[in-house]
């Protein structure tokens, strides 16, 4: 799941390989991220997990940690 | 003017204001989708002017204000063309009377098609565009939403919507380099006008600093400037092309 959610968070935001993304890796502080992108990635990740995820949820992903625990929760 | 290689897509291209946008863009050299909802002859009609000036046209059928319609536009423009450059909500529909006399179904297909559909297709057009980091959208408003017209609450109220939504959406886009504007027509001679007494047609002249009524070529050429690089540095803009008539 890690590593499914790190490549569409680089695919999205055009993030180098050489970059180290981790689980405490902030969206918007590490990535510069704004909220286009921050919706972006939001639609991205529910078409490739067929969910749907509420802004009231995804208000609350500080890191890629956030992310991918929130999307074990839903499989 | 040159927009070869690229595609507009314009929905309610099949008649009036739509069709002289079609064609002006042909006329530049870009492929150009006619989006129709119920003429689809004029609609092929239009694709085969489109495609005598050399360039290609394709007709879809699509009522704007549907989302699964919508998202088949788009499949269908980039299935054919590779690429959707230029988008243009023009589709627009009125059912006149004194509010009063306004039903409710009145209210609801109006708004349904001239701003709720302008909702749809920018936001999924728009989607396509901030992908590519690249597009021009130009929403048809209304002298109308700007004035008002008595015989025209719902009209007005779906134009001004128009205007609103044209600015939040430019303020949305801009970083990606999307510019979204709109173009308020004045009085131009069309099918929606056409419908008027000569009376009513003299009446409207009198009151146009210019004189006349205006030909639908003229929205489409500011239209094409707004779509053009000569206005990349232009948005969230309304651009009134009615001879003076709202100052």
């Amino acid at each position: 799941m890690f590593d499914k959610v790190v490549e569409i968070v680089r695919d999205q935001l055009g993030v180098d390989a050489d970059v180290v993304i981790t689980k405490e890796t902030s969206l918007m502080k590490d990535l510069e991220a704004d909220s286009l992108d921050a919706v972006e990635i939001i639609m991205a990740f529910e078409d490739e997990f067929d969910v749907e995820i509420p802004d009231e949820d995804a208000e609350n992903f500080n890191n890629i940690g956030d992310i991918v625990a929130y999307m074990e929760s839903k499989k | 003017m040159n927009f070869n290689g690229k595609t507009v897509i314009v929905t309610g291209g099949s008649r009036g204001i739509g069709r002289a946008i079609a064609l002006d863009f042909a006329k530049a050299g870009a492929n150009v989708v006619v989006n129709y909802n119920r003429s689809a002859d004029k609609a092929e009609e239009v694709v085969k002017e489109v495609e005598a000036l050399g360039t290609k046209g394709l007709a879809v059928q699509c009522d704007v204000s549907k989302q699964d319609d919508v998202d088949k536009l788009l499949k269908e423009a980039v299935d054919t063309f590779g690429t959707v450059d230029f988008l243009i909500n023009n589709a627009g529909v009125t059912k006149d009377t004194l509010i009063l006399r306004m039903k409710e179904d009145d209210w609801d297909r109006v708004l349904d098609t001239n701003l709720k559909g302008t909702f749809m297709t920018t936001k999924v057009i728009g989607k396509y565009m901030l992908k590519k980091r690249q597009g021009r959208i130009v929403n048809i408003t209304s002298v109308v939403g700007i004035m008002g017209n008595a015989g025209q609450s719902n009209y007005a109220a779906s134009k001004a919507g128009v205007i609103g939504f044209t600015k939040s959406v430019a303020k949305e886009f801009a970083s990606r380099g999307i510019t979204v504007n709109a173009v308020a027509p004045g009085f131009i001679a069309s099918d929606m006008t056409d419908v008027l007494s000569d009376e009513v047609k003299e009446a409207y002249a009198k009151a146009i600093p210019l004189g006349k009524m205006g030909e639908p070529e003229d929205v489409a050429n500011a239209v094409k400037f707004l779509c053009s690089d000569m206005s990349k540095y232009i948005t969230g803009q309304v651009v009134q092309v009615d001879g003076g008539m709202l100052m």
